[in-house]
């Protein structure tokens, strides 16, 4: 009886390692959705795709940079990871500037329409340039043989994805609430034509918003291709769906709401594969978000706006 | 060099009957006109079966180019079309039917994939073109009438015989999890007729877990196999989910070794899985390994046009045109009806994936290889008859 219990339990504590996992490159992504939300008020459907690229940035970058960071080693990862942050942040402002900037005085909907041509244009320009056939992400990182702690197999990509992503979350807390830009763009996002007024550059804190959500995008998608090293242009549909999906769960415009929307959502889809079945996975989390959003219409950390008539 | 004089003297007998009978006929029938013979061909040359796609399309083209080389059937040339339904679900009916209705091809090739052929097949059969699949085998391709065919073993054979009885009697497995993918008609057909043979051979199905193709997590369902402790795994799957699953198995501490069907043969399986797929084991229809001395002029001729050593889906590609075109000889026209029945009269044809009879079904029954992965290379371990 008790012995049944003890493995019962490790599988219990096994499928929640994996699902934090899973989940929580699943925030990382959810984290650029909700930024951009809480500023332009607007989803960005691109999203998905700059964490693709961020991991096709990584794949061709990692043979150049093995030259003076072998691989794999942990300093090379590294520099392979900012190396892709910073591609992709520079792709995110670039985004921004040529495709929103232009129609920041239109209505919503033309610049949510937008944004799905972009994530189409990257897609297929993908499927053109990278090629359609999934391609293999070279090792960066040095894998440990797995070590079992009480029967638990923990595996060294796995902590090393919730460690870096705990990393980036504070990074990202402490940019937000310390830093003079993070002042702007919290006042951006209260009220953008009073933080104009006040002399706040709107168009540079946008532009940061941008580069910051793409740079963990492109995080997301290192980390992604190390754990899944399949990689392919059309990778970023699902995870980024699900990713926005995170984001509304949580509360869209809420950053540690994001984060923790991603956190149920990957573990849901954990819970429900490993002991439900996996072909009803997806049909449940989404039940989930429906539900919740049923009780609290505004996500979980969301804060109810009074819509201004 | 044996087999090129054959295709010669073949040819020749051909020109020559095509000349005694052009003398009794008023003209060429419509279908042919023209100075070619036009085959569609759709398969996955790019996407997630890209590797399926590709190594079929050459071995395809091959044949093509040998036929033509020898002065083509029926005194013309063949040419061949091809169509990319780049992997995904719902192209393959597009391009076949551009392939018929504004291409006008005489009969169609492919695919690899039973869910993309069984796309494709109604719509064969409904414009009565004959469609060869050289490596769909799901028992349901060629059910769906009596214009669709296939140069391969079944599901049914491959699972229910070739890999339940290697599960029992070579792994000695007396317990195996099913890892299936629900969204492929071929997994879900290849586990259902492995999970018959290996039960009616005594042994026990203790987990069955499912995925959809193009997921990359299957973290969870492998815990929940790891929990179930079983003897070995089986992964009826294509290649791009086994390297991923192979190597997740790994991680979580997995030692029972995983097998899977023709699904795995892939050059990219072994670059995504790597190190973690050592030993384990899949079926398959051909081994460069272990070939009649007919098919050793293909590897040839193969490796020197392509670089590589050709795969079963190379070798059943080439195979589906040749009998295509001795078909379409035997009929004396390319009238699709004709050519239907001279592709179901088929017997003895000596293909370079094994000699090739087409059965009532529709089926042609063979024998198969089981392979196993040692250094990253494809070992030939044993093969199994009908």
């Amino acid at each position: 009886m008790s012995e049944s219990f003890h493995a019962h339990l490790l599988e219990f504590l096994q499928q929640l390692i994996n699902g934090l996992a899973f989940g929580s490159i699943l925030a990382l992504i959810a984290l650029g959705y909700t930024m951009v939300y809480g500023i332009l008020r607007f989803i960005n459907f691109a999203h998905g795709d700059v964490f693709m690229l961020g991991a096709f940035a990584g794949f061709y970058l990692a043979p150049k940079i093995a030259v003076v960071f072998p691989l794999p080693s942990i300093a090379g990862a590294l520099v392979v990871m900012i190396s892709a942050m910073a591609i992709c942040a520079a792709l995110g402002v670039f985004i921004e500037r040529f495709a929103y900037r232009p129609l920041r005085r239109r209505p919503k909907l033309t610049v949510l329409i937008t944004a799905i041509g972009v994530s189409l244009f990257l897609e297929y320009a993908g499927q053109f340039f990278f090629g359609a056939a999934p391609k293999k992400f070279p090792e960066i990182l040095p894998v440990l043989p797995v070590t079992q702690i009480g029967g638990l197999s923990l595996n060294s990509n796995q902590i090393i994805v919730l460690a870096v992503t705990l990393l980036l979350l504070l990074a990202l807390r402490f940019i937000v609430l310390k830093t003079k830009i993070g002042t702007a763009m919290r006042a951006v996002s209260y009220n953008p034509e009073a933080a104009a007024l006040m002399g706040v550059n709107t168009d540079v804190v946008i532009s940061f918003t941008f580069a910051l959500g793409s740079a963990l995008a492109a995080a997301a998608g290192i980390l992604w291709a190390i754990n899944y090293p399949s990689i392919d242009p059309l990778m970023g549909i699902l995870p980024g769906l699900k990713a926005f999906v995170a984001a509304v769960l949580g509360g869209i415009g809420n950053l540690p709401g994001a984060a923790l929307g991603g956190i149920i959502i990957g573990v849901t889809e954990t819970f429900v594969s490993g002991y439900i079945s996996s072909t009803y996975r997806d049909a449940i989390a989404f039940a989930v978000l429906i539900l919740i959003l049923l009780v609290k219409p505004s996500g979980l950390l969301g804060k109810t706006e009074t819509e201004k008539v | 060099m044996k087999k090129i004089r054959g295709q010669f003297i073949s040819a020749a007998v051909v020109a020559v009957s095509l000349f005694l009978g052009g003398c009794g006929k008023p003209a060429g029938d419509s279908s042919a006109a023209g100075d070619t013979i036009k085959v569609g061909e759709f398969a996955s040359l790019t996407g997630s079966e890209a590797s399926f796609g590709q190594s079929s399309h050459n071995g395809t083209q091959l044949a093509v180019e040998e036929l033509n080389a020898n002065g083509g059937v029926l005194g013309k040339k063949i040419q061949l079309l091809t169509e990319d339904n780049q992997s995904q679900a719902g192209q393959s009916a597009t391009v076949v039917r551009k392939l018929i209705s504004s291409d006008g091809v005489v009969a169609i090739l492919g695919e690899v994939a039973s869910s993309r052929s069984l796309e494709a097949a109604p719509i064969c059969q409904q414009n009565k073109i004959p469609m060869i699949s050289p490596s769909s085998t799901n028992p349901k391709v060629t059910q769906v009438g009596d214009f669709i065919f296939r140069v391969c073993f079944l599901d049914s054979f491959q699972g229910g015989k070739v890999l339940a009885g290697f599960a029992g009697d070579t792994l000695k497995a007396k317990s195996v999890a099913v890892l299936k993918d629900v969204k492929s008609d071929y997994s879900v057909g290849l586990a259902k007729f492995f999970q018959e043979g290996f039960a009616a051979k005594g042994g026990n199905i203790i987990a069955v877990q499912n995925y959809s193709g193009g997921d990359k997590d299957f973290n969870a369902q492998l815990t929940a196999i790891k929990a179930a402790n079983p003897d070995a795994i089986f992964v009826p799957g294509y290649y791009t989910e086994v390297g991923l699953i192979a190597l997740q198995a790994k991680q979580l501490g997995i030692t029972a070794p995983l097998f899977g069907g023709d699904g795995w043969e892939s050059d990219v399986l072994a670059s995504i899985g790597g190190a973690a797929l050592e030993g384990d084991y899949f079926s398959t229809h051909f081994s460069p390994d272990d070939i009649s001395p007919s098919a050793r002029a293909f590897v040839k001729h193969f490796t020197e046009k392509f670089g590589s050593a050709p795969d079963s889906m190379a070798a059943l590609g080439y195979d589906s045109a040749m009998i295509l075109a001795d078909a379409i000889k035997r009929a004396g026209t390319t009238d699709g009806a004709k050519v239907r029945d001279a592709i179901a009269a088929t017997k003895d044809f000596h293909g370079v994936s094994g000699t090739i009879s087409i059965d009532a079904n529709r089926d042609a029954s063979k024998s198969a290889v089981v392979v196993t992965i040692k250094n990253g290379q494809f070992k030939y371990v044993e093969t199994i008859a009908p």
